[in-house]
């Protein structure tokens, strides 16, 4: 029990003004051949201000369909979400504006490949008159030389290897100081070792700009590294089945992987997620008979 | 943390960092050049050109086959094409040659700047806007397996001097290639792209201005090299009905006056303005997406 309360205390301390994520009973269905389909089911989760809130579920549960939804790219079908008390979408409203206090970072990676590193990363706060494009670039070169990507800025994106593009995406988010960054299994794509490096990249911004951070991911190593806590869904429809608090206390390096608590942890949460799995396959290869 | 420098392998050289590998233009055009000439395909483009003529030579004036004896041959041809004084009046030093190159030239510029200024927008509408596309594309769809050919009597009566007509014919055929391009250009960004530009606080005429356009530019590029061919296509068409100038004209014409030799002239002519004229569109292509060619180089 101390154990979640450290955890708790741990949450508190990741410490942000804003950024609050509050998801009630939020209900999405999807019209199929044999009438609708239930993909989210009720959920509700409460992200606190500044949390790494990792969201771990089997492949086609209704996990990216909650993330359209607070992105405002999806509308639901019942339920709120609030973003600091305010609501974002509800029954008055089914679909939120996509905003900059909420920037997405795409699965398959969407940089403008058609523009360089630096006129992606301005692209926000230009676009929206925020700053002039003189003072976009001078926060641009420093937020790039901060993560790391200095000397990058000439170059396009399709001159980058995926794991440098991925950073350089995360970069183009923060550079709108969101209230929350939304990740829809941004690292699928990449091979472990870069992977490991890219999750300690993601810290390092992470201790420098405290936003909540929603992530959605399939990998339970990458959940609990990274996350305060880690949520486990139901296969379709996605419900939540667990909530796992990593009482692991940040800044974390790669040193906690083998450490006994990260073990016991990574247990807990296989077994929550290896029955979904299960559910799912078997779901699937009914479907498929 | 591990610099980028490592991971992605960039080396410093002067003020920033360069990946290694990609050279600047000028390297990259040696580059090409040097990879072009070691490997077989200059060789083998030579050796096509050398038996495509030589099969003309050997059945025209050689061996003087059925059917092919009346033919104007390779050296005929060749000869009356450089001479000073042409027997049939056209080569390369008569002021009515090139006359004839100009006008073609004119008349397919008109038309493919005006089919692209025309189609080009319209297939961004196109592929853009769901309610548009419904009500022209029915439309547009009706008209487009309509060969120019068949408008002849129309553009006759609907323009009273040859030149608007045959500007018309020519602009046809490029304009339908041109917005359906551009549409399917716009139809195949990733719509990963749009709701990233939403995100980041793009209004419709940014997202317009800064993913559709730029977006769609690869598929436009094609049209435009398809239009400009179409183009030369549906100009002879035009020019042989009508004009008293015109490559197109010049072959027919020179058919009715039985100078054989102008026939072919006016053909590869044709073949050669046409080639030069496509090269230039997949010219402006390539640097307008820079982006694009930097990419496909390093994935080579």
């Amino acid at each position: 029990m101390s154990a979640v309360l450290a955890a708790r205390a741990n949450r508190a301390h990741a410490g942000s003004a804003r950024g609050a994520l509050r998801i009630d009973n939020a209900v999405k269905r999807y019209a199929a051949r044999d009438g609708a389909v239930l993909a989210v089911d009720h959920c509700s989760l409460d992200i606190a201000a500044g949390e790494i809130c990792m969201v771990v579920g089997p492949s086609g549960c209704g996990k990216t369909t909650l993330l359209n939804a607070i992105a405002g790219f999806h509308s639901l079908d019942g339920g709120t979400i609030h973003l600091d008390g305010e609501l974002l979408c509800g029954p008055t409203r089914p679909l939120a504006d996509p905003n900059s206090d909420r920037v997405v970072v795409f699965q398959n990676g969407a940089l403008f490949p058609w523009k360089t590193v630096l006129d992606n990363v301005i692209f926000g706060p230009v676009m929206q008159g925020k700053l002039r494009r003189r003072d976009a670039i001078e926060k641009a070169r420093h937020r790039l030389d901060e993560a790391g990507l200095g000397g990058t800025e000439g170059a396009f994106p399709g001159e980058l290897s995926s794991g440098v593009r991925r950073r350089v995406e995360i970069v183009r988010a923060l550079m709108n100081d969101p209230s929350v960054l939304l990740l829809d299994e941004p690292y699928r794509a990449l091979d472990s070792l870069t992977k490991s490096v890219m999750h300690e990249a993601l810290l390092e911004i992470y201790y420098k700009n405290k936003v909540t951070i929603f992530f959605i991911t399939h990998d339970l190593e990458e959940a609990i590294f990274l996350g305060h806590r880690v949520v486990v869904m139901t296969t379709r429809p996605c419900k939540l089945k667990k909530i796992l608090e990593v009482d692991i206390p940040h800044p974390r390096n790669y040193a906690v992987l083998t450490s006994p608590r990260f073990r016991a942890l990574m247990e807990e949460a296989l077994e929550a997620v290896q029955a979904e799995a299960r559910k799912a396959f078997d779901a699937g290869e009914r479907e498929g008979a | 943390m591990p610099s980028v420098a490592g991971e992605v392998g960039l080396r410093k050289r002067g003020p920033g960092y360069r990946a290694i590998g990609v050279p600047g233009r000028a390297g990259l055009l040696a580059y090409r050049a040097r990879r072009w000439l070691r490997s077989p395909r200059p060789y083998l483009m030579l050796v096509g050109f050398v038996l495509t003529l030589g099969l003309w030579y050997l059945l025209v004036e050689v061996l003087k086959a059925p059917r092919f004896k009346d033919l104007p041959g390779l050296t005929v041809v060749i000869r009356e094409w450089l001479s000073p004084q042409p027997t049939f009046g056209i080569s390369l030093y008569s002021a009515e040659y090139h006359q004839h190159i100009l006008l073609s030239l004119q008349r397919v510029g008109t038309s493919f700047v005006l089919s692209t200024v025309i189609g080009v927008p319209l297939g961004l509408a196109l592929g853009s806007s769901q309610r548009i596309k419904e009500f022209v594309f029915p439309v547009f769809e009706l008209f487009r397996p309509i060969p120019s050919l068949a408008w002849i009597p129309l553009s006759i009566v609907l323009f009273a001097s040859g030149e608007a007509s045959i500007v018309f014919l020519t602009c046809i055929a490029p304009f339908f290639a041109a917005t359906l391009n551009t549409m399917l250009g716009v139809q195949s960004i990733d719509i990963s792209y749009f709701r990233a530009a939403a995100c980041l606080g793009a209004n419709r005429w940014q997202t317009f201005r800064h993913v559709t356009v730029p977006g769609a530019m690869p598929f436009i590029f094609t049209g435009l090299e398809i239009s400009m061919g179409l183009c030369w296509f549906s100009l002879v068409a035009g020019e042989m009905l009508s004009g008293n100038y015109g490559l197109g004209y010049l072959i027919i014409y020179s058919f009715m006056n039985i100078s054989y030799p102008n026939i072919v002239i006016g053909m590869l002519t044709l073949g050669f303005v046409g080639y030069t004229t496509s090269a230039l569109v997949r010219m402006i292509g390539r640097f307008l997406m820079r982006w694009r060619s930097r990419e496909l180089a390093l994935a080579s």
